[in-house]
């Protein structure tokens, strides 16, 4: 294990948990603000993958397509929203599951239908395209850089929003208390609304993103989404910091993880026995990290309701 | 007729369906795929004693069905071929994975135990694919069925009945538990803690006990889906499935007497009659999920008893 593979793991681990936290970002507030369980939230995120891909492709470029395909994924969140959430927000959480699992089912296979099942790649876009060499042999490629600029970029405009504007400190306080908010005369559907629209478009974001380094194909959003669900119950449900802090977490250690695993465990252990485990543990690493953090402290790192 | 009597006459009326379905001359395919239909509804309704009684949201119960599977292929594997061995092998590792891993997670709730259940289920799921002696990822095929009492293996109606019998057992076993003492200590915990801490009851053992016999019984249905299918993979505990038998009970109608036996039913053949049909079955099954939930309530159950008053 050198020390430039450690460096460049650990951009990737930090590229991987900005996504996730893009995700997350929207999955917590919509959870910690309404109450509401929203497994259609990674679908969002294929949307977003899958409207980048065909947009960039019919403009012939990688921007325009993102610039067209962000507005896109905030109509679909505020349809999706006035159809589906909003009957079920009164309703259990289990009702919530199974709708917007429904909505999971429908809206995979309606991206099979119209779009095909084999993947869609597409180009790195030439203005991002090439490497930069970071320090002695290690090369890194601009996209990754770029990706990580936008994840860092966007969390800071969304720690802005949240701290320091009308429209977040009403967040905040639903997160908090939503009945009381409703309370002092605003009007928390509408709130509602914005949220989960806006929570859309960040999934859609991240997921538009990683298009042209991952392949675009359906069902490419459900391990994303229970990766987020790790991030948020780890961070603390409505916890935008929580989110923040865990998906870098998560991110890490996944990545970390599998990158050295096995050769970590060869340091205690013969190495046919590392070559076997080490894998296995690696893709359990961040299982365990969750069920740890629940099974000492259940309400997450940052949990947003002092009651918990 | 009370709700008890008709509840009862309908458990009657799909089991007496379900034993004379061999005799009705159907082709093969049907009843190997009604006996894995019954071996999923063990699990669904399973999952309803901690789900639905309980209040406990469990995303981890395909590794129970997934830890009896491979018990029982394990054993068939190393020439282990009573049946009967593979079941308590299968029902004891089950539960006794849901002992340990169920210990820390009845001291969660809500959100926090359907993640917590979530990550236990996952690292069976890993130590699945890493079992490279018994197939790792591609899953362990196996050459012949479990045999009863020394006789040749098991055949597919005799195995269809073995299924029925334990599914009847299983729903039997739950509606005896939650008519119980313990069962009314279980339902009330849901719906108020404290209380029931009041009263004495150590809740997380109620739970927990709910829980490990809830995974006792999918273990054991994980003995009987691995000698149907002669097959037993890492699939099988795949979190998607845990997922399945939660839209079984929900869809049914969870804490009902038939309710998940019927979620179980109404999801697989709705899945096969559907797939039949068209290849993009998943929207028209999604699309009916979305309305059940936004135009009935309590699932299957629920739209009988409302259709009844």
């Amino acid at each position: 294990m050198s020390l430039t593979l450690l460096a460049v793991q650990t951009l990737n681990g930090l590229q991987f948990g900005l996504m996730l936290f893009l995700v997350a970002a929207g999955l917590t507030l919509v959870f910690g603000v309404m109450d509401f369980i929203n497994l259609a939230h990674g679908v969002q995120y294929m949307l977003g993958a899958y409207l980048t891909a065909v947009l960039a492709r019919v403009t012939g470029g990688f921007f325009s397509g993102l610039a067209l395909a962000l507005p896109l994924t905030l109509l679909l969140g505020l349809v999706l929203e006035r159809l589906v959430f909003r009957p079920l927000y009164a309703r259990g959480h289990l009702d919530q599951v199974l709708a917007t699992f429904g909505v999971i089912l429908i809206l995979n296979e309606a991206v099979k239908l119209a779009f095909g099942a084999a993947p869609i790649s597409v180009p790195v876009p030439d203005l991002l395209s090439g490497s930069v060499l970071l320090m002695d042999g290690l090369l890194v490629p601009v996209y990754r850089l770029a990706i990580i600029g936008a994840g860092l970029g966007t969390a800071l405009l969304l720690w802005l929003v949240i701290d320091g504007t009308r429209f977040g400190m009403l967040v905040r306080a639903g997160a908090t208390n939503a009945p009381m908010v409703s309370v002092l005369g605003i009007d928390v559907r509408r709130l509602f609304t914005a949220v989960t629209a806006f929570g859309a478009m960040l999934a859609g974001f991240a997921g538009a993103m990683v298009t042209p380094i991952l392949s675009v194909e359906p069902g490419m959003g459900d391990g994303v989404l229970i990766l987020a669900f790790v991030v948020i119950v780890v961070g603390g449900v409505g916890s935008i910091r929580g989110a923040f802090l865990a998906a870098l977490i998560v991110g890490l250690v996944d990545t970390l993880g599998r990158s050295f695993a096995t050769d970590l465990l060869k340091l205690v252990v013969s190495a046919p026995t590392a070559n076997r485990v080490g894998p296995a543990l690696a893709s359990m690493a961040i299982y365990v990290l969750m069920a740890g953090v629940l099974a000492f402290r259940p309400a997450g790192l940052f949990p947003s309701r002092s009651a918990g | 007729m009370s709700r008890t009597t008709r509840d009862l006459l309908i458990l009657a009326g799909i089991f007496a369906l379900l034993a004379a379905l061999p005799f009705l001359g159907l082709p093969g395919w049907v009843l190997t795929y009604t006996a894995r239909i019954m071996a999923f509804a063990i699990c669904a309704v399973a999952l309803d004693l901690v789900l639905g009684y309980g209040g406990l949201v469990s995303l981890g119960h395909a590794a129970f069905l997934g830890i009896g599977s491979y018990a029982a292929g394990i054993l068939l594997a190393e020439n282990v071929d009573d049946f009967f061995v593979g079941l308590g092998a299968g029902m004891a590792a089950a539960g006794l994975y849901a002992l340990v891993t169920g210990a820390v997670a009845v001291r969660t709730k809500g959100v926090a135990f359907i993640m917590i259940t979530l990550a236990f289920g996952q690292m069976a799921y890993f130590v699945a694919n890493a079992l490279s002696e018994y197939g790792g990822s591609d899953g362990l095929t196996l050459w012949s069925r479990a045999s009863i009492g020394g006789r040749a293996a098991l055949k597919d109606r005799t195995l269809y009945f073995v299924i029925l019998a334990g599914l009847l057992l299983s729903v039997a076993i739950v509606r005896l538990v939650t008519a119980s003492p313990f069962g009314a200590a279980l339902r009330a915990a849901r719906n108020n803690p404290e209380r029931v801490t009041a009263l004495g009851y150590d809740v997380d053992r109620v739970r927990l006990a709910a829980y490990v016999l809830s995974a006792v019984l999918c273990g054991g249905a994980g003995v009987l889906i691995a000698n149907l299918t002669s097959f037993v993979s890492p699939a099988l505990m795949a979190w998607q499935r845990s997922g399945e038998f939660i839209v079984m009970v929900i869809l049914g109608g969870a804490g009902t007497p038939w309710g998940a036996l019927a979620g179980a039913f109404a999801v697989l053949a709705l899945e096969e009659g559907l797939s039949l049909a068209t290849q993009h079955w998943k929207i028209v099954f999604g699309a009916l999920l979305v309305l059940a939930v936004l135009f009935t309530r309590g699932g299957i159950a629920g739209l009988l008893d409302r259709s009844a008053k």
